[in-house]
């Protein structure tokens, strides 16, 4: 019963994130809004998972984690660089 | 040497954790696994001290705790400002001067300030964070540097040269 | 005696998780631009996301679910703070600036 609430509860949250993404309006509105797509999809996985007597989707649910930070991290270096190879070296420091 | 032993230990007992499958076939190919993954770690030689930091370990729980009621209130006050709106809004966008001495100690206070709902840290540079908020009263609460003299508790005495 | 304690608890701990998200959910329309609209949505990643992991964690039936919980739960801690940081330097590096107290009402 409370998993329904809460499954129901994300899905409110994803319909929302979904119009934000649709809306932007710059694009890093839409890359937020997707990530926190993502965040609320690990959510869901999870809760289904209890819903359904299925625990074993948990481990779907923690490889998303995993690729949906790397996702957004790539579409945002993509996003400033032009290519995905490039290779930061500014952030370097002498004092260290 | 030591590190790679550090984060081939983390790996074994992670993968143990996970799998809940010990026969010898899967183990050998979490072995496997294991092996390639600390094999790409080294020739990109990110195995340094900060990949297994455990010199930390024993004073992080106390700090997790201490953090975990910092988001809670935090929490509560970011809910409070979205339902009443623009009203309740006053963005700052400022630097914080800081003083952590070492790399690790500056990434876990940065990351603190993000995860404390209402505060977003945006650039470290030249020891300032500088810093994005909801209002500007929680910059305040930043610079009195509470957040900033715990981390820095947490760095071993030796290290802090 | 104490299982109904328990479960009472995972019930709250789901319920006030959810009624998180669909307020920073709220928060993605609510707040005027880009930067502000970043704090409403970490404001799920570092408690929502715990809160329902949690609430889940003590209905877990054995502990190879709950392992899996509190690993999801520490990527989750990891991981969103960095994205969020990650976002935020992108968009100011683009040249997005951002909404400062005085300015508000235009935005």
């Amino acid at each position: 019963m409370m998993f329904a609430a809460a499954m129901l509860a994300i899905l409110i949250t994803m319909a929302l994130t979904l119009a934000r993404a649709v809306l932007g309006p710059t694009v890093y509105d839409r890359i937020m809004a997707v990530n926190l797509f993502g965040t609320k999809t690990v959510l869901f996985i999870a809760v289904v998972g209890f819903l359904f007597g299925r625990p074993e989707f948990l481990d779907i649910a923690l490889v998303y984690a995993l690729i949906n930070f790397i996702g957004t991290v790539a579409v945002l270096k993509l996003m400033h660089y032009g290519e995905l190879g490039w290779v930061d070296t500014s952030w370097e420091r002498d004092d260290l | 040497m030591k590190s790679t032993l550090g984060l081939t230990t983390t790996l074994v007992i992670f993968w143990l954790l996970l799998s809940g499958h010990y026969t010898g076939l899967i183990l050998s190919l979490g072995a496997l696994s294991i092996a390639l993954v600390v094999w790409i770690a080294r020739r990109m030689d990110v195995v340094d001290h900060e990949v297994a930091p455990v010199h930390f370990t024993p004073k992080l729980i106390g700090y997790w705790l201490w953090l975990a009621g910092e988001i809670i209130k935090s929490t509560f006050d970011v809910t409070r400002r979205v339902l009443r709106g623009r009203g309740a809004l006053h963005p700052a966008y400022e630097d914080v001067p800081i003083d952590q001495g070492t790399a690790m100690s500056e990434t876990i206070l940065a990351n603190s300030i993000t995860l404390t709902p209402g505060t977003l840290s945006v650039d470290v540079r030249n020891d300032v964070i500088r810093v994005h908020t909801v209002h500007k009263d929680l910059l305040v609460s930043l610079r009195e540097g509470g957040m900033a003299r715990r981390v820095k508790a947490l760095e071993p005495k030796a290290k802090q040269s | 005696m104490l299982p109904q304690i328990l479960d009472g608890l995972s019930w709250a701990l789901l319920l006030v998780g959810s009624g998180f998200t669909i307020i920073s959910g709220i928060g993605l329309f609510r707040m005027p631009e880009f930067f502000t609209r970043t704090h409403a949505a970490g404001m799920t990643d570092s408690m929502a996301a715990i809160m329902i992991l949690g609430g889940l964690l003590l209905q877990a039936p054995d502990w190879m679910v709950a392992v899996r919980l509190i690993a999801i739960a520490a990527f989750l801690a990891l991981t969103s703070p960095t994205a969020s940081h990650a976002l935020a330097q992108a968009a100011l590096a683009d040249g997005l600036k951002p909404l400062l107290g005085g300015q508000q009402g235009k935005g």
